[in-house]
């Protein structure tokens, strides 16, 4: 590292260099420079761009808003469900995530782990839209006679109240989707922390007895925990964010309610976008961008925590 | 001497006990052979309560898991029992991913084949009602604006990803670096809204242009393109840049001749999965591009067709009788998975076969 950046020190003194390389270098170094400079802009320019768009739907009168109960009681719901809905996903996807994570490292087939991992990453190359169509075409249908029976045994919990919904197209399917979306994300992160335990510990481990699982409990899962919360986080981040998989299964109707297996149900910031932006026209657009702001700052916020969780890890394993 | 004193703390029983335990150890057949006991258990349970595959298959597991988990217990110990036990769960939570997986493709190819066909790859939209029409002026409105994402992205995204790794020093390559991580979880609607936000304030409102849509994912593609370029470019040796720079060559030199060369094949890699990363997304061109029936060529003019744009409005707004329409979607969510999967696949052979060999 210090030789690397040793180079660029030297054309400065005027005697040595020639003043050619003076020239490429210093136009090299610019547009390298300003790339990464274009990037910070692009990011100051979406949160300005935004709020510039936005503004006039924060400053117009309550009644003006579509619902006719201001811009906070227009977000309020739709804020109520996106989170709602990644949290289901969160709280599904990640147990399952970890222990794909911990077989594909440590107790598949060394040659068809690698495999295996490519298989699990594609599912995080399906486009989003498709996994609409097979949530409302396969997973929708299949989740029906679950709702069914959870209204009849389940009910008594307030997740579960019912009326079930007859087409399948709930909060909980929106969740049970989103989990499928997000599980290659916090599983790709799990499988590198894991993988990075170091062999010392996993041997020491089993040298002492422990079977494979205390080794796992002991040695891999201290070491990972970190990277496993960071890559749940990033996982959450996109949840959040998730449009078309959400507007196409998800029958909404607004409304706060716990309810998950009903057919009426808050609707996301994301998929509430993508659903009336096409058609709107005047003060809706900038509600709705008003709403997508909101949606920026808590995905930024997510993002934000999770890598710092992140590297903080890299510091402190970097450092052994 | 010291190697002794942990054992001794141990007392003697652990290694006996270890010993015994090796004695007691089941057969290496047994295991399969309970956890298939218990599989047939579960089918026979659920075909006795009303025969369905989901029911026997969860039934099946879990006394298939049961049952190992029991006899191991019996046998040969809590630990070990607990151990097996671990084993089949993390082994079934694979299984239960791959489920999703294959019931997703399979969905897709069952309903997407029928209409596979040469019509739907040289026939438009325009004066469709019904039977017919295809997705041709929404495949090139996709590749084009991906196109154009691709040529807008890689240069930036390459460049900075040489400031952070070759350059950038101090606070202003932390924060970057910061940055495109955050910028890395932008939801794509998002995007969308900024670049719609940025056209609308010097054309108006109504404005639709399949260049905004390429701007909305570049957003989106720029942070990948850099994440992953930068990784590979971490990998190529420092020996090479030092014995560039020993022979004199400048700097940006040993970059564009040494660096890059070596590391191209993780380059192209990191690419072709930043485009199979943005060729899907649907949310921001929605909102930007916009849909029409037409074939529009033209990114500076007008609304543009493109695949999962077209794909979502045949499934959500189908017309009458809808089948057709329902039908054409589900070929274009074909052909996206077909064109994702096709580039995943490339991006892994370029980096497979092209690696650079760095004589380690």
């Amino acid at each position: 590292m210090t030789l690397a950046s040793a180079p660029p020190e030297t054309p400065r003194p005027p005697e040595t260099p020639g003043p050619k390389r003076r020239i490429g270098d210093r136009v090299f170094a610019g547009s390298a420079t300003g790339a990464g400079v274009l990037i910070l802009l692009v990011l100051a320019g979406v949160a300005i761009f935004l709020i510039s768009e936005a503004w006039p739907a924060v400053t117009a009168p309550s009644g003006d808003i579509p619902g006719g109960e201001g811009l906070s009681g227009y977000i309020a719901p739709l804020i109520f469900g996106t989170l709602l809905a990644a949290i289901i996903a969160l709280v599904i996807a990640t147990p399952l995530a970890v222990a794909i994570a911990l077989y594909i490292t440590y107790y598949a087939p060394r040659r068809l782990a690698t495999v295996m991992g490519y298989v699990i990453d594609l599912l995080a190359a399906i486009p989003s839209v498709v996994y609409g169509f097979w949530g409302i075409a396969a997973l929708a249908p299949a989740l029906v006679p679950f709702y069914a029976w959870a209204e009849e045994h389940l009910g008594f919990i307030p997740l579960f109240a019912g009326p079930a919904s007859p087409t399948g197209r709930t909060m909980f399917t929106a969740g049970v989707m989103l989990a499928v979306m997000i599980l290659p994300i916090i599983s790709a992160i799990s499988r590198e922390v894991f993988s990075q335990v170091p062999a010392l510990h996993r041997e020491a481990a089993l040298a002492l007895g422990a079977t494979r699982w205390e080794m796992i409990r002991m040695a891999v899962l201290p070491y990972g925990k970190s990277g496993v919360i960071g890559g749940a986080m990033l996982g959450l981040g996109r949840a959040l964010g998730e449009t078309l998989a959400i507007a196409i299964v998800l029958s909404a109707s607004g409304g706060i309610t716990f309810n998950l297996i009903s057919s009426s149900n808050p609707s996301t910031i994301a998929a509430n976008i993508a659903l009336q932006f096409p058609e709107s026209t005047g003060l809706d657009v900038n509600t709705l961008i008003a709403s997508g702001l909101a949606l920026f700052v808590i995905t930024l916020a997510v993002n934000m925590l999770a890598r710092w969780i992140v590297n903080r890890r890299a510091d402190f394993s970097g450092a052994n | 001497m010291t190697a002794t004193r942990p054992a001794d703390r141990g007392t003697a029983a652990p290694p006996t006990r270890g010993l015994v335990e090796q004695h007691r150890r089941l057969p290496r057949f047994a295991f399969p052979a309970l956890f298939l006991l218990g599989v047939l258990l579960g089918v026979a349970l659920s075909a006795v309560t009303g025969f369905s595959i989901v029911l026997a298959a969860i039934y099946g597991v879990v006394l298939g898991t049961l049952a190992v988990y029991v006899v191991s217990r019996g046998v040969e110990g809590s630990r070990k029992s607990l151990d097996r036990l671990v084993t089949s769960v993390v082994t079934t939570a694979f299984a239960v991913a791959m489920v999703p997986l294959v019931s997703l493709v399979w969905t897709v190819l069952s309903r997407g084949l029928k209409r596979l066909d040469g019509e739907f790859f040289n026939s438009s939209m325009v004066g469709i009602v019904g039977e017919g029409g295809g997705a041709y002026h929404a495949i090139f409105g996709t590749l084009i604006i991906t196109g154009i994402t691709a040529v807008i992205s890689v240069p930036i995204g390459l460049l900075t990803a040489i400031y952070l790794v070759e350059y950038g020093t101090g606070r202003l390559k932390r924060w970057i670096t910061f940055l495109v991580d955050v910028m890395t979880g932008i939801p794509s609607i998002v995007a969308g809204l900024f670049a719609f936000a940025l056209f609308a304030i010097f054309f108006g409102p109504g404005i639709r242009l399949g260049i905004m849509g390429a701007i909305a994912l570049s957003v989106l593609m720029i942070p990948v393109v850099v994440r992953s370029s930068e990784e590979v470019l971490k990998l190529v040796p420092n020996e090479l840049r030092e014995a560039a720079y020993a022979l004199g060559v400048p700097k940006w030199r040993t970059i564009v001749k040494v660096v890059l060369p070596t590391a191209i094949a993780g380059l192209a890699t990191g690419v072709t999965l930043a485009v199979a990363r943005v060729i899907g997304e649907t949310a921001p061109l929605l909102i930007t591009v916009g849909i029409i029936n037409g074939t529009n060529l033209d990114p500076f003019s007008g609304r543009m067709a493109t695949l999962p744009v077209f794909a979502y409005y045949q499934l959500t707004q189908p017309g009458f009788p809808p089948e057709y329409a329902i039908d054409r979607a589900w070929t274009a969510a074909l052909i996206l998975i077909i064109l994702v999967m096709a580039l995943n696949v490339v991006g892994r052979l370029i980096s497979r076969f092209f690696a650079p060999k760095t004589g380690r």
